[in-house]
């Protein structure tokens, strides 16, 4: 088994839907005083809800350092307009920017844009890897060092240093370059839904971070091996990636829980395992699955946001923080640099031998 | 005491960029891209009590000759979530998003639009914009282009269809299903967002073609034209406000605002000089060959932009052209460009920046306060949508010293009177359905 690395944390912010800015602005700058990697915010089109991307952008200069992860679905929007998006949130953010990739498998979801039908999610989810393969093309159309301002000879960019994608998907061809100049990670952290079924192969492939679903140390300790197994095999390094256990908590009444801990959730833990209990014994738990090397970290789905992220914060994690067992800053600005992943090398400086 | 009688005049900002209006050799100018820029600009707008904020989009890196442009600034953020970072550092401002209506989906795009309009407590706008060119297409999935009526129809629908989607909750917050059937959209299902705080998010049109000018008066709160004279926005103002009735609309319920640019100094002369001097910056050498090869449809790189035009014909089939370049006839622009040099014997850069780099507005504050107001008091215009030529200080001079004129003529607002971009416009909230 390979080492794990540092504690990682992050939390969903998402749960009944709001209408205004503020309540997600607290509940960020909540789980950015927790130090916590990131906050993710669920979307869909097919449950009432604002546009999960515009709310974390409408909370970036609300925010310093959290990291910024809204769902953002690539079933029927198109592949160029999400990676603009999804690269502007990490220039208005300075950094902090994720996505993480859905589909939509719903006929009704179909319906709403009359563009094509419903499809198996195993088709769906290769349309959403080629998505973030193109994304992450066009995130390095620019060089980083495209725009050079030369007065001598007139020009504003350098063009030998913007590209053309080409990229041809089964459903989707993308032209480029982008529009956007290479976002100030190079690559905005892409987060994907990762165990068994379909998302599988997609989140070995192009994520940095894969969310899976355990009920115990040794099972998530193999599904993460297997991750890692998976993602060497399409030629990455298993050290880049971060693979989160997503747990749905309720931190409400200790009390009422007998026995803390997992249960085979409700129907509206769709995000993972579910735990009942209070913020120590959540605490307890991340630190064992943690110390026996089975995962990098947890991805925490509140059950009432107001609630439990304040108890996760306030006290499962100031607990850990007092073992040492996590941060109490944030050593760095970037999502990236919370996580431990390298700012990625741009593959068409590298092609040119300009890395 | 007097009291403002005089009509009200309308102000946006326009975030410079993508064009050679943007002086980028200015060594005041900052990054196009950097959040702290939009920030910049958009507070010093709301300082200025301006009605909003403006941001033009571009879907495909401009090409010449078939290679990237490279002489101006090119490379911007994606509207709509730039604008939501904006709300978070504005309180008032409107903020006006260009978005095409030939390469998005209503609902998709209804549902960010009523999304911002919620962040922003009711200060979202929309500025449609059509495309008709495979070039673009060659980014999206659906390729291609659609012909100039069909992109006009489609947005006529895409619009209608928009205001059904924000139509569709009650006033009590439930949501009801809908079902929209017609030529470009047949959709079904139910608004994942309830009426936002302006009911419809502002509809701006830009272009002023027949089939533009007709599209704003049947849907549009405001048109974004182009009009340097008082006697073309005049003629202008009135065609366009005629249109109105036959779709039941009053004449104040479109606001026009053309995209305009400005030059101020301490004195007239002094703001002269300035104009003069910032032409021939946004005219570089290298500009003055390319806009000359736009025209010419040749490879004119051997010519010295301080030497004669060329006495060769311009080919107006050679294919050099591509993307948004629309010059009008040839052979007519080279005609009228050569009696031009000949007459005052100017250079190829001299005859393109007489031909090309023009500013509206050139004065002191005073002068140019004076100009705007009579536009506004002549019915040339409702107000402007002002597109400084520095990014991001260039509205600075601007607010400090024309709006205060303007305020105290009683042109011009001094404080916001109410809160949504709508009442900034006034303009009434959308009737919703009960």
């Amino acid at each position: 088994m390979s080492a794990t690395t540092a504690l990682h944390l992050a939390a969903e912010i998402g749960g009944p839907p709001h209408y205004d800015a503020r309540h997600y602005v607290e509940l960020a700058r909540l789980a950015e005083r927790g130090t916590l990697d990131f906050v993710t915010l669920g979307d869909s089109f097919a449950r009432p809800g604002l546009d999960a991307l515009a709310v974390l952008s409408r909370v970036a200069p609300a925010t310093r350092r959290i990291g910024l992860v809204p769902t953002v679905t690539t079933t029927h929007t198109e592949p160029f307009h999400v990676s603009s998006a999804v690269a502007t949130l990490d220039w208005v953010s300075r950094g902090r920017a994720g996505w993480s990739a859905e589909v939509s498998t719903t006929e009704a979801e179909a319906r709403l844009f009359g563009r094509r039908s419903a499809a198996p999610a195993a088709e769906l989810w290769r349309e959403a890897g080629e998505t973030a393969d193109v994304g992450a093309r066009l995130w390095d159309s620019w060089e980083d060092d495209a725009e050079i301002r030369d007065v001598a000879t007139g020009r504003f960019v350098d063009r030998d240093k913007l590209h053309y994608v080409d990229f041809e998907g089964a459903t989707f061809t993308v032209r480029g370059p982008a529009i956007v100049p290479r976002p100030p990670q190079g690559h905005p952290v892409t987060v994907i839904d990762g165990t068994g079924g379909p998302g599988q192969e997609a989140a070995a492939r192009h994520a940095d971070v894969v969310l899976v679903r355990a009920t115990g140390p040794e099972q998530a300790a193999g599904i993460r091996a297997d991750v890692r197994h998976r993602a060497a095999a399409y030629g990455r390094d298993p050290d880049t990636l971060r693979v989160l256990v997503a747990l749905t908590v309720d931190l409400g009444d200790a009390e009422t829980a007998p026995e803390p801990g997992l249960e085979s959730g409700p129907p509206l833990a769709a995000g993972g395992s579910y735990y009942r209990g209070g913020p120590v014994d959540l605490a307890e738990l991340i630190a064992q699955w943690h110390r026996a090397g089975a995962v990098d970290g947890f991805h925490l789905t509140p059950i009432t946001p107001e609630r439990d992220l304040e108890r996760i914060v306030n006290g499962t994690v100031a607990l850990l923080q007092h073992r040492s067992l996590f941060r109490t800053f944030y050593p760095g600005g970037t999502l990236r640099e919370h996580l431990g992943l390298a700012r990625p090398a741009n593959r068409y400086a590298l092609a040119e031998g300009r890395a | 005491m007097t009291a403002p009688t005089r009509k009200q005049m309308h102000l946006a900002a326009h975030f410079p960029g993508v064009n050679n209006t943007t002086v980028w050799t200015d060594p005041r100018s900052k990054s196009q891209i950097d959040f702290s820029s939009f920030e910049h600009l958009a507070r010093t707008a709301e300082r200025g009590r301006f009605d909003f904020f403006f941001l033009a989009e571009g879907l495909r890196l401009r090409e010449h000759n078939g290679r990237i442009h490279d002489l101006d600034v090119v490379g911007r953020p994606e509207s709509l979530t730039v604008l939501s970072a904006l709300a978070a550092v504005t309180d008032r401002l409107g903020l006006a998003a260009t978005v095409n209506a030939t390469f998005n989906e209503p609902y998709e795009l209804a549902r960010r639009l009523a999304t911002l309009d919620h962040l922003s407590d009711g200060r979202a706008a929309w500025n449609v914009v059509t495309s008709s060119d495979a070039f673009t297409g060659e980014n999206f999935r659906r390729g291609g282009y659609l012909d100039r009526a069909d992109r006009y129809t489609r947005a006529a629908e895409f619009v209608a269809t928009a205001r059904e989607l924000w139509d569709t909750w009650t006033p009590d917050g439930t949501p009801r299903p809908f079902r929209h059937q017609g030529r470009h959209f047949t959709i079904e299902g139910e608004f994942t967002v309830p009426r936002s705080p302006q009911g419809h998010p502002v509809v701006i049109q830009a272009g002023d073609s027949p089939e533009g000018r007709e599209f704003a008066a049947s849907a549009a709160d405001v048109i974004f034209t182009r009009h340097g004279t008082l006697e073309a926005g005049r003629t202008f103002y009135s065609d366009v406000k005629a249109r109105l009735a036959k779709y039941g609309r009053q004449p104040d319920d479109l606001k026009i605002m053309p995209g305009v640019t400005f030059v101020l100094g301490d004195s007239d002369a002094e703001a002269q000089e300035r104009a003069a001097e910032i032409r021939r910056q946004q005219i570089s050498p290298q500009n003055a060959i390319l806009a000359l090869e736009q025209v010419w449809g040749r490879d004119l790189s051997s010519y010295d932009p301080d030497g004669p035009l060329p006495e060769i014909d311009p080919d107006p089939d050679s294919g050099l052209v591509q993307g948004r370049v629309r010059i009008g006839d040839p052979l007519a622009v080279a005609a009228r460009w050569r009696a031009l040099s000949e007459a005052k014997g100017l250079s190829i850069r001299q005859t393109v920046i007489e031909t090309t780099g023009r500013q509206s507005f050139i004065g002191s504050p005073e002068t140019v306060a004076s100009e705007l107001v009579e536009f506004v008091s002549t019915d040339a215009a409702d107000g402007f949508i002002l597109v400084p030529h520095l990014t991001p200080g260039g509205l600075d001079d601007f607010v400090d010293r024309v709006v205060p004129l303007l305020q105290e003529r009683g042109a011009f607002r001094s404080e916001y009177t109410g809160l949504t971009l709508r009442s900034h416009l006034g303009l009434a909230d959308p009737v919703g359905k009960d």
